[in-house]
């Protein structure tokens, strides 16, 4: 019972921190080639600008609750992918880096490298984070002890013995880079407005049209390489309905974006959260209740009973959560209230 | 005598590259740099406080412009403290797996609520305070300054417990799969160890808040501009910097090294380079430890001293190395002691120039006292090494354990990394970090130069980061 309640409790700082650090993550990619003066590009910034590093605590929340939590997963994921997570703190820095120093330094030259620089690095950075989900959903060698160490490639084929790239986990990025730039692309028609937010809003259609054709690609991907993911649906159907959730949330994404007929940003972007909290949601369920499958043989697999920590400390854990969950919650709305609305380029500088 | 240049495998067999060094180097590398901006965050968090307090009450433009220059300075040290600081989290599984495994129900718990309980409010006030100030009221401005404060402290409580439990492990238990649980939250929270640790600790941040907060005032004196800023910023850290620095001596550091001495003896003996169990024990001011012979070489050594200080009597015995088992001495010897030298000897420094500074300050001398502004500016790098001084300290006495007495460094780090793998890495981060140094430097002396009245200039730039 523990365990179950854990495990959606990590999903749920998950799916937090990748709808909310999402939309900044996508912004980020946009911010290369959308906005075409410098008064648009401030505009894009401004927009997440107050916002950027509390939904990167979503991360870090999320990892300490899994490290307490599952103690034994987090050790052998951790070490296990160490050469893509090191890449990943390089990529983190970098971003924040570049995004604090863009507002420091007037020059134009290293305004333009560092506009690259931060939008590559998120760019980047959505492509690792959809391959590390697939990596998870595919499964690693695990070793008796429950250890691996991947290298970052091999052939190509998701086998017994992959790397961390392989057909499958590159679909796996390619649907998070263009999910999140699609995510950013609504945030930026809520938050901008004139040529800007016009021009964000048509770039979501055309991402919109390949997210449809990425998620397809990647649940029948999903399916082929690790069939079991189906046996939960099958055995409870009524879980069908995160599937459906997924549909549905795209087609309200289309519904509530289309420009002729009244757009309602709000919707469209609340409808992109659905779509992630679906996606991410029928991922999870797909696994429970293991946590990193073996390739090396379903007996090796960390399973939920296998990683959980002691019944002491989850009974602790579980008294101080809820409470500081909740305070920080209440944290997100008030920020998020007090900056609601377009941006504000005069009134929003320090 | 052999004078042959040493061979591949001597070379290795004295100072072999070990995952188990490397993986330590690792953690102490990107530690050491990350605690660099935190200790400001920390210090500066209070200081914007009392500034923002004062402009509140008294409706000084001048105060409140002095606060919104530091919240600037402040923000640029929180997003280098931010990015440096998500690695350390990661570093734990990364690294440390082993010790992550057994060890995660009860060090992942204050990681996990610093996350909670701390990053959440301090990013969210944070947000507010510089981007905000239009949006809200000036009481709700003052506010946001004293919750981003609020935060940083409880983020510093809990780092410093889970610190604690490691140098002196409470509340736990262990399952039959050789993992640790926690049997109590209240008893892991109030750990006394980490109590008295955090004490020391918070107050040695806010004696590097208060020296860099003087040592701009004095700066711009001695360059005879912003005069009215210079009074407001060293009369604020002159304050407290006087009472930080006689706080961290007596009463935390000096409670700090009694306990240190009962729980770990090893410790303490390394820290005072006593090699030999003695009654009335003296305390050595400078000498260096030889390990080979035992001995401290050049010392120079005030007789009693080290027993008056633990036990209060001069007479008291206290352990030396040689009534500890040679595989539990701290394994860096020299460099803890070192480390603890440097720590102490600029504490007494810090304690004798900012009570100098306060009394010139008394005396309404101290704004013309040119060599005094001298000795303020050039001291403000020397918190930052006592700091870390302090810090190695602490780290390199726990050694040759990572969880005091019940788990040792050699059975923590991660196997399945090798060496090589964590060679490249960390020399990644060195490279990475030599550029994060140089560019903080160049933002903050852009700050400095520009000075507060640009923070009431409408900056026509939107600060987003
Ligand atoms: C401005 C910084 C600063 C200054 C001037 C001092 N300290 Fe300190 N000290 C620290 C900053 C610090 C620290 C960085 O905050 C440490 C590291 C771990 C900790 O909790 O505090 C520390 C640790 C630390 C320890 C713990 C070692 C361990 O845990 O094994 C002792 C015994 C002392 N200090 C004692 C002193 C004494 C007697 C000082 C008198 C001059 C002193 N410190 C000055
Ligand atoms: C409170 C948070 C901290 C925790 C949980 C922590 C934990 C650790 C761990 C796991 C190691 C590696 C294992 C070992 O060598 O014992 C280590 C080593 C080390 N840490 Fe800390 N540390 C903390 C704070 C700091 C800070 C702030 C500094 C310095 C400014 C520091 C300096 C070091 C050093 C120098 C080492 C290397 C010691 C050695 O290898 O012998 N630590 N610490
Ligand atoms: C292993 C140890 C440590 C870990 C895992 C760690 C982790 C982090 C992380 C992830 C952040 C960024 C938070 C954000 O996004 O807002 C951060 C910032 C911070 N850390 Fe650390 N840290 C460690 C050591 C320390 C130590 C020893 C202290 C002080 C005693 C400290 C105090 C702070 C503070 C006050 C901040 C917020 C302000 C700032 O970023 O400058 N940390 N830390």
């Amino acid at each position: 019972m523990m365990g179950f309640i854990w495990f959606w409790l990590v999903a749920i700082m998950i799916v937090g921190y990748v709808v909310l650090d999402g939309f900044d993550l996508g912004v980020g990619v946009l911010h290369l080639f959308l906005p075409q003066t410098e008064r648009e590009r401030r505009a894009t910034l401004a927009s997440i600008g107050p916002v950027w590093d509390g939904n990167e605590v979503w991360l870090l929340a999320g990892g300490g609750t899994l490290y307490f939590a599952f103690p034994l997963l987090y050790a052998s994921a951790f070490s296990g992918f160490y050469l893509p997570l090191m890449i990943v703190l390089w990529l983190l820095i970098l971003r924040g880096v570049c995004l604090e120093l863009r507002n420091h330094i007037d020059v134009g030259v290293w305004r333009g490298l560092l506009d690259g620089l931060f939008g590559l690095s998120s760019g980047l950075l959505t492509i690792f984070f959809g391959a590390a989900l697939a990596n998870v959903l595919r499964g690693v060698p695990l070793q008796a002890d429950g250890y691996f160490f991947l290298p970052l490639w091999t052939n190509w084929q998701p086998g017994v013995h992959p790397g961390i790239l392989d057909w499958y986990t590159v679909i796996g990025g390619l649907v998070a880079l263009v999910a999140l730039t699609l995510h950013g692309a609504l945030w930026l028609a809520l938050k901008t407005s004139g040529a800007l937010g016009h021009r964000a809003r048509s770039i979501a259609k055309p991402l919109l049209a390949a997210l449809i054709a990425l998620t397809l690609a990647s649940l029948g991907a999903t399916i082929t390489v690790r069939p079991a993911s189906l046996d939960n649906y099958f055995k409870y159907p009524s879980t069908f309905i995160i599937p459906a959730g997924v549909v549905a949330s795209l087609a309200c994404i289309w519904i509530f974006n289309r420009s002729p007929l009244r757009p309602q940003p709000l919707k469209a972007f609340l409808a992109s959260c659905f779509y992630l909290f679906f996606m991410l949601a029928g991922a999870c369920w797909g696994l429970y209740p293991t946590l990193l499958p073996a390739t090396t043989g379903s007996e090796r697999d960390i399973t939920l009973l296998r990683a959980i920590s002691g019944p002491h400390t989850l009974a602790v854990g579980l008294a101080w959560w809820a409470f500081g969950m909740a305070l920080a919650v209440a944290y997100v709305v008030f920020v998020y209230s007090k900056f609601r609305g377009k941006v504000d380029l005069q009134g929003d500088a320090h | 005598m052999e004078c042959a240049l040493p061979t591949q495998e001597r070379l290795l067999q004295e100072f072999p590259m070990t995952a188990e060094l490397i993986h330590r180097l690792h953690f102490a590398f990107t530690i050491t740099f990350h605690y660099l901006f935190p200790q400001l965050t920390m210090g500066l968090g209070l200081l914007i406080v009392v500034l923002k307090s004062v402009a509140l009450r008294t409706g000084s433009e001048a105060w409140d412009r002095s606060a919104r220059f530091w919240g600037r300075i402040f923000g640029i040290n929180f997003v280098f403290g931010v990015v440096t600081g998500i690695p350390m989290e990661f570093e734990f599984g990364t690294n440390w797996a082993r010790f992550s495994q057994l060890s995660g129900g009860v060090i992942g718990q204050p990681l996990a609520m610093e996350g909670v309980f701390s990053f959440f409010l301090e990013s969210a006030f944070l947000g507010l305070f510089l981007y905000g100030e239009k949006r809200i009221s000036r009481f709700m401005h003052w506010f946001s300054a004293v919750m981003v404060f609020v935060g940083s402290w409880i983020s510093g409580f809990f780092i410093i417990v889970t610190d604690a439990w490691m140098q002196h492990p409470v509340a736990y238990d262990r399952l039959p799969n050789g993992q640790f649980e926690v049997l109590s939250f209240w008893q892991l929270l109030l750990n006394p160890w980490g109590l008295l640790q955090y004490a020391h600790n918070m107050t040695g941040a806010v004696v590097t808040g208060s020296f860099v907060m003087s040592a701009v005032g004095a700066f711009y004196l001695l360059e005879g501009r912003r005069e009215n800023y210079a009074r407001i910023f060293l009369k604020v850290g002159v304050i407290a910097g006087v009472i930080s620095s006689i706080l961290i001596i007596f009463p935390t550091g000096d409670l700090h090294g009694k306990y240190v001495a009962r729980y770990q003896p090893a410790a303490i003996a390394g820290m005072e380079g006593l090699f030999k169990t003695e009654e009335g024990a003296g305390m050595v001011l400078i000498g260096q430890p030889n390990e080979e012979t035992g001995l401290i070489d050049n010392p120079i050594v005030v007789n009693d001293a080290l027993s008056f200080l633990i036990y209060g009597t001069t007479k008291a015995e206290v352990k030396g190395l040689d009534q500890i088992p040679r595989d539990q001495w701290p394994t860096a010897l020299p460099l803890l002691y070192y480390a603890y030298h440097i720590m102490a000897g600029l504490g007494t420094w810090f304690a004798v120039l900012m009570m100098g500074s306060a009394f010139l300050l008394w005396r309404k001398r101290l704004y013309k006292a040119r060599w005094a502004l001298w000795a303020l500016l050039l001291s403000f790098p020397l918190p930052y090494i006592a700091n870390t001084a302090g810090w190695m300290t602490a780290e390199l006495g726990r050694q040759p354990w990572l969880i005091f007495g019940l788990m040792r460094t050699s059975e923590g780090y991660s196997n399945t990394v090798s060496a090589s793998n964590g060679l490249f890495t960390l020399l990644g981060f060195m490279g990475l970090y030599a550029l994060l140094g140089i560019l903080f430097t160049v933002l903050i002396y852009r700050e400095i130069s520009s000075g507060p009245e640009q923070a009431a200039i409408e900056k026509k730039a939107v600060h987003a980061g």
